[in-house]
């Protein structure tokens, strides 16, 4: 329950944060951390424009993309408490439900009969296939250090002891940062900003929603982005009690808005058939994290 | 004993009518033969499952010796999912079958070939005896050939057919060699003989046996690189013998591979780890070529040999399970195994009676022709969808309850987990989460090409919805599908003695499916709840928003591009195109270009075949090299019937010689011995 008001709350200025960092490093003002949140309220208000060609598929698509991110997120804990829903293997529920969102969004955006849509999902259906092997050897790894299959139950026991321990959760919460760009086509593999169709992945795939369900689909990219550095935050947070621990996430969320806000203004797109092998070198990362995790576990004969 | 007359008199009249019937009393025979031995063999079927099994000896002949039935918990399961699919599937065919009502003879075959597989099927599951097993194995092999080729004047249907005739025999052969090989050690055909015959002899031998028995089995279930067969055999047959053939004729094989198991006394480490890997290769090799695919049958064919992976997998790990004395991992290995042979016969046959649908329509398969089905067609979409989403495992449908069992077995196993198995393990764990991502990327491709956007071909003809009745059996089967994946509870009590059976082998304490670690299966059906409840919640919100709100409807935005045609839509091979070419090195893609050149640049096309690189090493060549060989041995047919009777004579000399010539011989070796 706590992790959920949290992400929500985080949610709010995450996205805002990141522009505003965007804008001063490159000279400007820039808008208030929550003109996000006021966009996507001006959002809601408004009527919809629908392609002719779109059918009830794009009608459910943004919703269901939106009910998928929001179940995710009662996954995910707050260090000692639980998420609403909470299981042994409640990890590899979180990645299949937001792999239902991904579907949807991706045949939300073959319904329209776009060339430059089939091309987002085109592109889209690829990462997160590639992606998603990273995370599960992320997980496996940590429940091989922990003897554990809950987020709940391995974050609570992932004590950082030695040095190694250190380094492996470092490691680990690189690569869900990267994973978090990867899920919300953020910089070196898409720049949300571009004004050429031809070189967007996520942005391209949502050109023709509008109003309500833009607004749902936009909602849903800050839940994600606050869903996944909420789970940076459990990888360091151990037993430390919640008067401290809840300022701390703040300002992790902060930071790591920060740390992508940087990475988006002085980094340049990759080549899009340079994506994949960067995604793939995701999946070697988390190898490494599994081979220092036996290291620690002592299975190493 | 009146039972298995039954059993056998209810096909048997059947098919002595079904000459003499007209169209619709043709289809009514069927269908009555079918569901008569459908609720027979059910009712005793699920007596089995609840722990009741059903034994029966008949005398049988003088050369089988006594053919024992038995009905355990394992047949039982699988007969369900047999009589289920034939249920839903004829009363599909009925309707299906319509557009060839000018055909009656062929259409009185193909149901005397319907009631035979369905019969022989059962019988397989049944029979405890090798004689009749492979009696029914090959009744079941004709019928199914048969079956296949029902439009026999297509050339390419006839090859496909005859194809699957002979790699069925091929599996014939290593079974029997099975068979043969116990025969002649015990003296006797009864499957209890190669239990006590592999007890009696070491591990090793046994595993070879195993082994015989498995590749055998595994023609039929389709594990690469035993697979060739399959995605000629899908396409050519008509949507409902596709369906059934990927629901449950190839599960026989899967049933077969667990019968096995339970005869013979293994080192089930090792045949766990063999299993894996095949099953492993097989998952992601069939998705990967599945995803290349512009045929929706054949699509679906590449898929069904993932989904056979995936059970694979589940066997495997249920072996090594047993091997290394874990409950939780061989519990959830067979049950993950045994749900998700059920719920790939549920939506696998879906997916085949929706491409039914869709070459009903518009008449081809070829899923660059398609597009826009969704407004013609919306209750196929909608079937269709649902099956995707199953297949492609995503929750709150049921292909996720079955691959989330067996996460659960490999995650709750790593804890305690040696380096070894570890290994193992994650490579196992990479291996379903890359056949569930190529999974969606395939069938978004299936269903964004096939039935959204616009159409990309002008047909002829009218493309309408097909009639009701003919989709209510699809009706039926969807609702299966959700109903698995929101109350897995009901089957997985179901599952309990079929996979206590396998955990007993061991003597693992299994009793059901509860602590241990299992329990969460009940969480992820709520979270599914959850999920449903949220979704209709947030589109009940979304259309209190938009009340009175200003909708307007315009053409798709083209980035400023005003004349836009469906050709400029994104094409199935564009979809797939930075996949096909990342894995390059992988595939066999034939292509044939004609490049845009000049300032006037006229037609330009590209077309490309995807084709099997194994087939191509395992089949292909030596088949090549076979023909090249035995044409040097033409002479001898040269068509003058002299020589031919001159053959025979030979043949004859040669029989009746060969005895005296070794008594000579024998004579002459004992006389030099006493000298």
């Amino acid at each position: 329950m706590l992790s959920l008001l949290l992400i929500i709350l985080a949610a709010t200025f995450f996205t805002g944060v990141i522009i505003r960092t965007k804008s001063i490093a490159s000279g400007r003002k820039g808008p208030g951390i929550f003109q996000p949140l006021k966009d996507v309220i001006r959002l809601f208000k408004k009527g919809a424009v629908y392609s002719e060609t779109t059918s009830f598929v794009f009608q459910i698509a943004p919703t269901i993309y939106f009910a998928s991110v929001f179940v995710a997120m009662l996954v995910v804990p707050f260090g000692q408490s639980k998420g609403i829903i909470s299981f042994n293997g409640d990890f590899i529920f979180f990645a299949y439900v937001l792999g239902i969102g991904k579907f949807f969004s991706i045949i939300g955006a073959m319904d329209t009969g776009s060339s430059f849509e089939g091309m987002g999902a085109s592109r889209e259906a690829l990462y997160s296939m590639f992606a998603e092997p990273a995370f599960f050897i992320l997980m496996g790894s940590l429940a091989l250090l922990t003897g554990f299959t809950s987020f709940q139950e391995i974050f609570s026991a992932l004590h950082l002891g030695s040095s190694i321990s250190y380094a492996l959760a470092l490691m680990a919460a690189i690569v869900f940062l990267i994973i978090a760009m990867i899920e919300n086509s953020r910089m070196p593999l898409d720049d949300p900003k571009t004004h050429l169709e031809l070189t967007m992945v996520h942005e391209v795939m949502i050109l023709d929603n509008s109003g309500f369900d833009l607004g749902l689909i936009l909602t849903a990219g800050y839940l994600k982005f606050a869903i996944y550095g909420a789970i940076i935050f459990n990888l360091f947070i151990g037993t430390i009690s919640y008067g401290y621990a809840i300022p701390m996430f703040f300002v992790m969320q902060a930071f790591l808005a920060f740390v992508v806000g940087m990475i988006e203004s002085f980094m340049a797109r990759f080549r899009m058939n340079h994506n994949a092998q960067f995604i793939v070198v995701l999946s070697s990362i988390s190898l490494l994290i599994f081979f220092g995790a036996l290291l620690i576990s002592g299975k190493f004969i | 004993m009146n039972l298995v007359r039954g059993f056998i008199l209810i096909p048997f009249i059947a098919i002595c009518l079904i000459p003499f019937l007209r169209m619709k009393g043709n289809a009514i025979a069927v269908y009555t033969a079918v569901s008569l031995n459908a609720i027979l063999t059910g009712t005793i079927a699920f007596l089995a499952l609840t722990g009741n099994s059903y034994e029966l000896t008949l005398s049988g002949s003088l050369i089988s010796g006594p053919i024992r039935l038995q009905v355990d918990a394992l047949s039982g399961w699988f007969m369900l999912i047999i009589n289920f699919a034939f249920l839903t599937g004829g009363f599909y065919g009925l309707f299906y079958m319509r557009t060839y009502k000018d055909q009656p003879n062929n259409l009185a075959l193909h149901g005397i070939l319907f009631v035979l597989l369905h019969t022989s099927l059962l019988s397989l599951c049944v029979i405890q005896n090798s004689i009749a097993f492979l009696v029914a194995w090959e009744i079941m092999a004709l019928s199914a050939f048969l079956s296949v080729i029902f439009e026999h004047e297509k050339i390419a249907t006839v090859k496909a057919g005859i194809n699957f005739l002979i790699q069925s025999h091929v599996s014939i052969i290593f079974l029997m060699i099975g068979f043969i090989w116990v025969a002649s050690q015990t003296g006797s055909y009864d499957f209890g003989a190669i239990h006590s015959y592999s007890m009696a002899n070491s591990t090793e031998l046994s595993l070879m046996l195993y082994l015989f028995f498995f590749i055998g089995f595994a023609i039929k279930a389709g594990f690469v690189p035993f697979h060739t067969w399959l995605p000629y055999a899908h396409p050519a047959a008509p949507a409902h013998i596709s369906g059934i053939m990927s629901g449950v004729l190839i599960k026989i094989g899967i049933f077969g591979i667990l019968r096995m198991l339970l005869l013979i006394n293994l080192n089930y480490t090792i045949i766990g780890t063999i299993i894996l890997v095949i099953s492993l290769i097989s998952g992601i090799y069939g998705v990967m070529l599945a995803i290349l695919q512009h045929n929706l049958k054949k699509l679906l064919a590449y898929h069904s040999i993932e989904n056979i992976g995936i059970i694979g997998i589940g066997i495997g790990l249920g072996c090594i399970g047993l091997g290394t004395n874990n409950l939780v991992l061989s519990a959830m290995g067979f049950a993950g195994a045994l749900l998700h042979t059920l719920n790939h016969s549920l939506f696998k046959s879906l997916l085949f009676y929706t491409a039914g649908n869709v070459y009903q329509a518009t008449h081809t398969l070829d899923i660059e022709k398609l597009g826009g089905l969704v407004k013609k067609m919306p209750q196929t979409s909608m079937l269709f969808l649902i099956a995707a989403l199953a297949i492609s495992g995503l929750p709150p449908f049921n292909g996720f309850i079955s691959e989330f069992i067996l996460y659960t077995g490999l995650f709750s196993s790593i804890p305690h987990a040696l380096i070894t198995s570890l290994i193992g393990i994650s490579v196992t764990i990479i291996g379903l989460v890359l056949i569930g991502g190529l999974a969606l990327m395939c069938f978004t491709k299936a269903f964004g090409v096939v039935f959204l956007g616009n159409p990309r071909h002008a047909f002829h003809h009218e493309v309408k919805e097909v009639s009701f009745y003919q989709l209510l059996p699809l009706y039926f089967i969807a609702a299966l599908i959700v109903i698995i994946g929101l109350f897995p509870k009901v089957f997985l009590d179901l599952m309990i003695k079929p996979v206590q059976l396998f955990t007993n082998l061991h003597q693992l304490p299994f009793i059901s499916f509860q602590g241990n670690g299992i329990e969460p299966l009940l969480s992820v059906s709520f979270a599914g709840w959850i999920f449903i409840a949220l979704a209709f919640l947030i589109f009940g919100i979304r259309k209190w928003a938009l009340r009175g709100r200003r909708i307007t409807v315009l053409p798709t935005w083209n980035c400023g591009y005003t004349a836009p045609t469906a050709r400029i839509q994104y094409t199935a091979s564009s979809f797939v195109k930075t996949y096909s070419k990342l894995l390059g090195v992988l595939f066999l893609i034939f292509k044939k270009e004609k490049e845009v050149e000049g300032i006037f640049p006229v037609a330009a096309h590209l077309e490309t075949h995807p084709y099997d690189k194994l087939e191509k090493w395992l089949i292909d060549y030596p088949t090549t090299n076979l023909k090249l060989f035995l044409d040097r041995f033409r002479f001898f047919q040269n068509g003058q019937l002299q020589f031919y009777i001159l053959y025979g004579i030979i043949f004859i000399i040669s029989i009746i010689s060969i005895p005296l010539i070794y008594d000579q011989v024998m004579l002459f070796i004992g006389f030099l011995n006493k000298l």
